[in-house]
């Protein structure tokens, strides 16, 4: 399905034949990535006003482009939000893989725990690298930057840009243009993938919750099978004849026990991640419609206005004319990458899934 | 089991019953009867079967039953009836006594236990027991008229012969010993086993709802969706293998329990020893000052300290003739008392013989049944396992396909 589709619905996006050329590479298989990224070794700084992590990120690349082969330096949780909005920004109707959350509310979690420090990294190490795997965003300057810069060159590079004023300027429009009601001319395509996402995101959103809740479950079942073992072994004290049988029941019982609790760890580290990632990444998509939403919306109200300014017709078309292209780019591109993202998503979910099976039949067989 | 009733007879609990009527005060009310059935083995030839006969019990009269067979019996370990109330349940359970699964399992009890009266070489000959089996009217007065409740030894005085009795053989403390670390072991046990059940139900039981969402999730795709509904499918069916998995479990723990209400059994033959040893021991004391006394108005002297002694001293000595009398009614009794120590300490014995043959006969058939008990939970479990894999790999094949 891959890479046919992908192009017959983009024509007009602006590829240059170098990076259509990697396009294919992406899409083939790991084997012919050209840029490798690690996230480990998380660090607290703690400097008089506050304290704060750092992770170390590694990017090992061969592109030409890269002034060197490999980069090692250290990014703290703000650095990678601020690379976030930057890719928002620059393609505001693509599909930004997403951050993990800057807090947690339910849970006991402290903001430094290690379970809470190693969740995170692991979902920044995710982050990094499905913006590598992405054939667009692989490409971004700010990506570039964010790998390869040194601490004082991040934060200097990071002042420039559009100021404050101005993003809150686009904020303020895109709320205006939102509060103007349902887009009109929408195609149709975009209202059933608006429909299918909603849909989409409830279903994983209760998927979530049960894999939560069957984690739970089976931690109960674990210290309850804790207690239940011994109270054979102390039976067995009491008797001649029986035993052995009752010392064999309370040896099986402990090996339940910790098959279970492979099971538990099994579904921590696949499924729930995975689950929780795309439950982001639904609301993700859901703001990227809407995005698009916008962005036509800008494009109607200017046709509106044509229809009523009899005057000035020229500049309006040619305005007009400029934003068709920029909705059909945006449409186009959304297009693409939702394909894209739908493909990864049945993989990611059918092996997620499938290692569900496999802890279970594993646990079942022991 | 040479002679014994079950051989000869097949007895089956086959039926329950809701019936109302009203009791002993005259209040309405609601109970269950059971149908106890039995037909005879001997006289069955080739093709030809024997009539069966039955009649209708209530619990109550099982209690009367066995209350009888305890008291009757001492020196055996009388087999329990099941619980009167549930116990023990897990959260699916109800604690109901007209729930039917209750019901059914207690009528499963009842069976248990006539079969265990039948089976046993003493108890299977008793005659109110036959009658229990085969006579519908007028049983109740039967019993009663063997006059048992005059013999059964009140609590009170079996508690004092606990603290009491100095003496006990070693065996009978040891063996009570060992039903107080079996009944706390096996309750603690079933206690836990509860709380397990009820945690395995809910982690299968949540699945289920992964086959709801799956369903509904599949209606919004198009390639995952076939895989994704055949899934869903797969979760139901494991979330609907629990129930099952979960009865059969309640069996395993219905065979512990037997052993848990047995302890109490055992317990009760250790405190008759403990109660005819103190007897005994209080026979023997008795027999003791008399002979003291007897000795002290003989020969004048006065060893003990005693009011008579003290009263005698300040008012004067008796006469002559009045010590004579004294002295003969204890020469008396004296000799009463030692023909009743004889025949106490021979009852003692024989008591002690045939309890601890008793003993050992339930101690095998302990071990045995709690063996087998063991093994069917094991093959439960297994049996648990297979299905997983089952399921687990049905649905695997599923998600591989989406």
């Amino acid at each position: 399905t891959s890479l046919t589709e992908v192009n017959s619905f983009s024509p007009s996006v602006p590829i240059s034949p170098s990076s259509m050329i990697n396009q294919y590479k992406f899409e083939d298989g790991p084997e012919l990535r050209d840029l490798f990224i690690t996230v480990d070794d998380p660090e607290s700084h703690i400097t008089a006003i506050e304290t704060f992590i750092t992770y170390r990120v590694v990017t090992k690349t061969t592109r030409g482009e890269f002034d060197s082969s490999e980069y090692e330096v250290r990014r703290r949780y703000q650095d990678f939000h601020w690379l976030k909005s930057k890719l928002e920004e620059a393609h505001p109707t693509l599909i930004i893989p997403p951050l993990p959350e800057k807090f947690i509310m339910k849970g006991m979690v402290e903001r430094f725990s290690d379970e809470f420090i190693e969740t995170r990294r692991k979902a920044l190490h995710k982050f990094l690298n499905r913006i590598a795997d992405h054939p667009t965003l692989t490409f971004n300057e700010d990506f570039k930057i964010f790998l390869t810069a040194q601490a004082w060159e991040l934060s200097s590079h990071k002042k420039q840009g559009p100021g404050l004023l101005s993003r809150m300027g686009q904020t303020v429009r895109a709320v205006a243009s939102s509060v103007r009601g349902a887009v009109r001319n929408r195609p149709e395509m975009f209202t059933e993938m608006s429909n299918y996402m909603e849909t989409f995101s409830q279903k994983i959103n209760l998927l979530d919750k049960i894999a939560h809740r069957i984690y739970k479950e089976e931690r109960d079942y674990c210290n309850e099978l804790k207690e239940y073992g011994p109270i054979h072994t102390l039976w067995s004290a009491s008797e001649e004849d029986t035993a052995e049988s009752l010392k064999g029941i309370a040896s099986c019982i402990d090996r339940c026990c910790r098959a279970t609790e492979k099971r538990m760890a099994g579904l921590s580290e696949h499924l729930l991640p995975i689950l929780h990632e795309y439950v982001l990444y639904s609301e993700i998509l859901m703001g990227v419609l809407k995005r698009r939403d916008q962005i036509q919306g800008e494009l109607d109200s200017k046709v509106d206005a044509l229809a009523n300014k009899k005057t000035e017709k020229d500049l309006f078309l040619e305005e007009i004319g400029k934003l068709e292209d920029k909705v059909e780019r945006a449409s186009n591109a959304l297009k693409a990458d939702w394909d894209r993202w739908k493909q990864n998503m049945q993989w990611d979910m059918r092996s997620a899934f499938t290692n569900v099976a496999e802890n279970n039949l594993r646990y079942y067989e022991e | 089991m040479e002679d014994c009733l079950a051989k000869k007879m097949e007895i089956t609990v086959s039926e329950a019953e809701k019936r109302t009527g009203r009791n002993a005060m005259n209040i309405q009310e609601t109970y269950t009867a059971y149908l106890i059935e039995t037909r005879a083995v001997e006289s069955q030839t080739e093709g030809q079967c024997a009539p069966v006969e039955s009649l209708w019990r209530r619990y109550s009269e099982f209690e009367l039953l066995r209350n009888y067979l305890s008291v009757t019996y001492p020196h055996i370990v009388v087999p329990p009836l099941p619980e009167k109330r549930a116990d023990f349940v897990w959260h699916k359970l109800s604690a109901d006594n007209m729930d039917p699964d209750f019901v059914e399992r207690r009528r499963i009890g009842l069976e248990n236990f006539l079969l265990r009266v039948a089976s046993h070489p003493v108890l299977c000959q008793d005659k109110i027991f036959y009658a229990f089996l085969m006579q519908e009217g007028g049983w109740k007065e039967m019993v009663n008229e063997t006059g048992f409740h005059l013999k059964a030894d009140s609590r009170l005085k079996a508690l004092n012969a606990t603290f009491r009795v100095k003496n006990p053989d070693k065996r009978f403390t040891e063996l009570k010993h060992y039903s107080d670390e079996l009944q706390s072991v096996i309750s603690h046990l079933l206690r836990v086993r509860a709380r397990v059940a009820d945690r395995l139900y809910g982690v299968y039981k949540v699945h289920g709802n992964y086959g709801r969402v799956f369903s509904e999730w599949s209606a919004i795709e198009k390639e995952m969706g076939d895989g994704l509904q055949s899934a869903g499918h797969h979760m139901d069916v494991y979330a609907a293998s629990i129930d099952d998995i979960l009865e059969e479990e309640e069996h395993y723990a219905d065979q512990l329990k037997e052993y848990l209400f047995y302890a109490e059994a055992l317990r009760a033959v250790c405190r008759k020893h403990e109660l005819m040893q103190y007897d005994l021991e209080m026979a023997a004391q008795d027999l003791t000052s008399k002979k003291q006394q007897c000795e002290e108005l003989a020969t004048g002297t006065v060893r003990t300290f005693s009011l008579k002694g003290m009263t005698s001293k300040l008012f004067g000595q008796e006469t002559p003739e009045q010590r004579e009398a004294k002295i003969k009614v204890l020469e008396e009794q004296i000799q009463e008392g030692e023909e009743q120590l004889k025949s106490k300490n021979l009852e003692g014995r024989d008591f002690v013989k045939s309890a601890w043959a008793d003993i050992e006969r339930f101690k095998e058939q302990k071990n045995h049944d709690l063996k087998e008990a063991l093994i069917s939970y094991a093959v439960m479990q297994i049996s648990m396992c297979k299905k997983g894999i089952q399921v687990w790999t049905n649905a695997k094949e599923c998600f591989s396909k989406m």
